[in-house]
């Protein structure tokens, strides 16, 4: 009896403790975003209240030049070069990713899949540093040999970006179609369909939001890469004049000239905006997913 | 609290000593004595470096004999770049700021920077360097600015092939770069619509040695030791030797300075002064930079 009694109030402090275990973490990381988001706002704003630069200047300007006489701080150049290298990225692995989950949920073999899923996620672990120095050693040299130029371009950060996010967009579209149940399927098969004619007409647009948030999520997650395109892209100031053109975009500028700079003064300020336009772009990808993402319910 | 008033007490104590050894020669002489006249002397306690990443091999070099010398101090050294090393101390939270420029140069501040004290420590030269590919040994500082600034496109135009030349440059915000702007482009302003940017020394040397063409700069203590596909051109006919440099027959180099905040405490004094004593300067020579005790 002594030792029921002893073994009921152990797990209820258990739980008690867990519990509140829980909900501190919880909190905490609600605490730490909410301040990180605080802070990044307060000194992304410094530019326009202290520094007294424009807004519209800073994103509207091509003329990026902090150490000029006067200096101007115009990001228009990092914020095109952000854009044309992630949607270039996402246009060359969103289709490669969609087939690659079609593959792996309903045409390959089940051994074939128990091989692919691992590489695939092996290739989500791989570390930035590591895209970008291949990108560097294999990937550059044969763009120079191809295209001429120096190797280091737009196309190289696409291609270097296109595989890091491939995984990512992959296994959400798989998950999202092994969730489409089996009897749209059969119902479809039922009515004298092909595979691919079930696959493509019912199996895909079932699962379509599930897909949409992999490609944001691809999106998101190539928006904010910075050590693996700041190797590739050429980090140049000016808007790229096409594929084989180098240029530079937000997160290179930032891991270029953030550890160099001096806080307070107009450059640094000028860094933080960029840091919180990147955020302002990732708080929209987020709310993107969470208008396209599948409802709990069906 | 107190930690305060000890530390502001301690910082009075030595204003007068140190105040009297504010000469360059004084300052030297005291650190190069150190081991005879004061041998006797022990230090104790810990100094934080953080900044410059030129300056960062040669002070955890210093660091680790420093403490072989007197194994009560610990020192720890971090990199982060030069705008770190300057944020850092003003800040109070290391010691020491490494930096490639005078802390004023980099604060526009001018009230904080009447706080930081600047200590030259060594002199560091800097090369032109390009792919081994290209048949150059010499360029004038005019056919230099030509190529940074965009004007000269091709290798031939400076008596080299028929070759495209790739420019490559640091960041606005390089320490590296603000020398080459100060001692060989002057006036003249740097294209950056033209060539790549890489954002460190050890970068750079990657995308010269692989890139047929390519022309940049790069601090002699990164090409120590044999270096593939790379060259060292000439400026106007001189190399990068100590020698030249003193002649100033050789304009690409700059001092590294490590910043302290006030006054410095005792064993942050004697670290610097270590770094640039006459014990310690082969190691730096060695390192590819150039001792204090050879620029006087």
């Amino acid at each position: 009896m002594q030792q029921m009694h002893m073994k009921r109030r152990n797990r209820w402090l258990e739980e008690y403790i867990g519990r509140t275990f829980a909900v501190i973490c919880g909190w905490l990381i609600i605490l730490i975003t909410v301040t990180m988001i605080i802070f990044l706002a307060v000194k992304g704003i410094q530019s326009f209240t202290d520094s007294g630069l424009s807004l519209s200047d800073m994103l509207l300007s091509a003329q990026w030049d902090p150490d000029g006489t006067p200096p101007k701080y115009g990001a228009l150049i990092f914020i095109v070069g952000s854009m044309l290298v992630s949607l270039g990225a996402l246009l060359i692995s969103a289709p490669i990713a969609l087939a690659l989950a079609i593959f792996m949920n309903f045409i390959a073999p089940k051994w074939f899949v128990s091989l692919l899923k691992p590489v695939l996620e092996l290739l989500v672990g791989i570390p930035s540093v590591v895209y970008g120095w291949l990108g560097v050693t294999i990937l550059v040299p044969l763009l120079r040999e191809w295209f001429g130029g120096s190797g280091f371009s737009l196309l190289a950060g696409i291609i270097v970006l296109s595989l890091m996010i491939l995984p990512t967009i992959t296994s959400i579209a798989a998950d999202a179609l092994a969730n489409v149940p089996m009897a749209y399927m059969e119902a479809s098969y039922g009515l004298g369909s092909t595979r691919w004619q079930a696959i493509s007409r019912v199996i895909v647009p079932a699962a379509k939001a599930g897909i949409a948030t992999g490609v944001v999520l691809g999106l998101a997650r190539a928006f904010g890469e910075a050590l693996a395109v700041q190797m590739v892209i050429g980090n140049t100031m000016k808007l790229p004049s096409g594929l084989d053109s180098p240029t530079a975009t937000l997160t290179s500028i930032l891991t270029m000239d953030m550890a160099n700079t001096i806080n307070g003064t107009p450059w640094n300020n000028a860094l933080w905006t960029l840091a919180l336009i990147l955020l302002l772009i990732s708080f929209f990808f987020i709310a993107v997913i969470r208008l396209v993402g599948p409802r709990k319910e069906r | 609290m107190w930690s305060k008033k000890v530390k502001l007490g301690l910082a009075a104590l030595l204003m007068t000593g140190v105040l009297a050894g504010c000469g360059q020669t004084e300052n030297n002489n005291a650190g190069g004595n150190e081991g005879t006249a004061k041998k006797e002397e022990t230090y104790s306690g810990t100094i934080a470096l953080a900044g410059s990443t030129a300056l960062q091999p040669l002070a955890e070099e210093a660091a680790n004999a420093f403490m072989e010398k007197y194994p009560d101090v610990s020192i720890t050294v971090q990199g982060g770049g030069s705008g770190t090393g300057v944020n850092q101390v003003a800040a109070g939270a290391v010691q020491i700021g490494n930096s490639d420029v005078p802390a004023a140069e980099k604060l526009d501040d001018k009230s904080k920077a009447s706080e930081l004290v600047d200590h030259k420590v060594a002199g560091i030269a800097f090369a032109i360097v390009v792919n081994d590919d290209v048949k150059v040994d010499n360029l004038t500082t005019k056919q230099i600015q030509d190529i940074f600034s965009g004007k000269i496109k091709n290798w031939k135009e400076v008596g080299g092939p028929d070759e495209a030349i790739h420019v490559i440059n640091r960041p606005a915000s390089s320490g590296t770069r603000a020398t080459f702007e100060k001692t060989i482009m002057k006036d003249v302003k740097i294209n950056d619509s033209i060539g790549t940017v890489q954002d460190s020394n050890g970068a750079v040397e990657q995308a010269i040695s692989s890139t047929p063409g390519a022309v940049s700069y790069v601090a002699m203590s990164y090409l120590i030791g044999e270096k593939k596909n790379l060259k060292t051109v000439k400026i106007d006919g001189a190399e990068p030797t100590v020698e030249n440099i003193r002649t100033e027959k050789y304009p690409f180099w700059s001092y590294e300075y490590m910043i302290t905040k006030g006054e410095a405490k005792e064993e942050v004094r004697a670290f610097i002064d270590f770094v640039k004593s006459e014990e310690f300067a082969p190691t730096v020579k060695k390192m590819g930079y150039i001792p204090m005790t050879e620029l006087e």
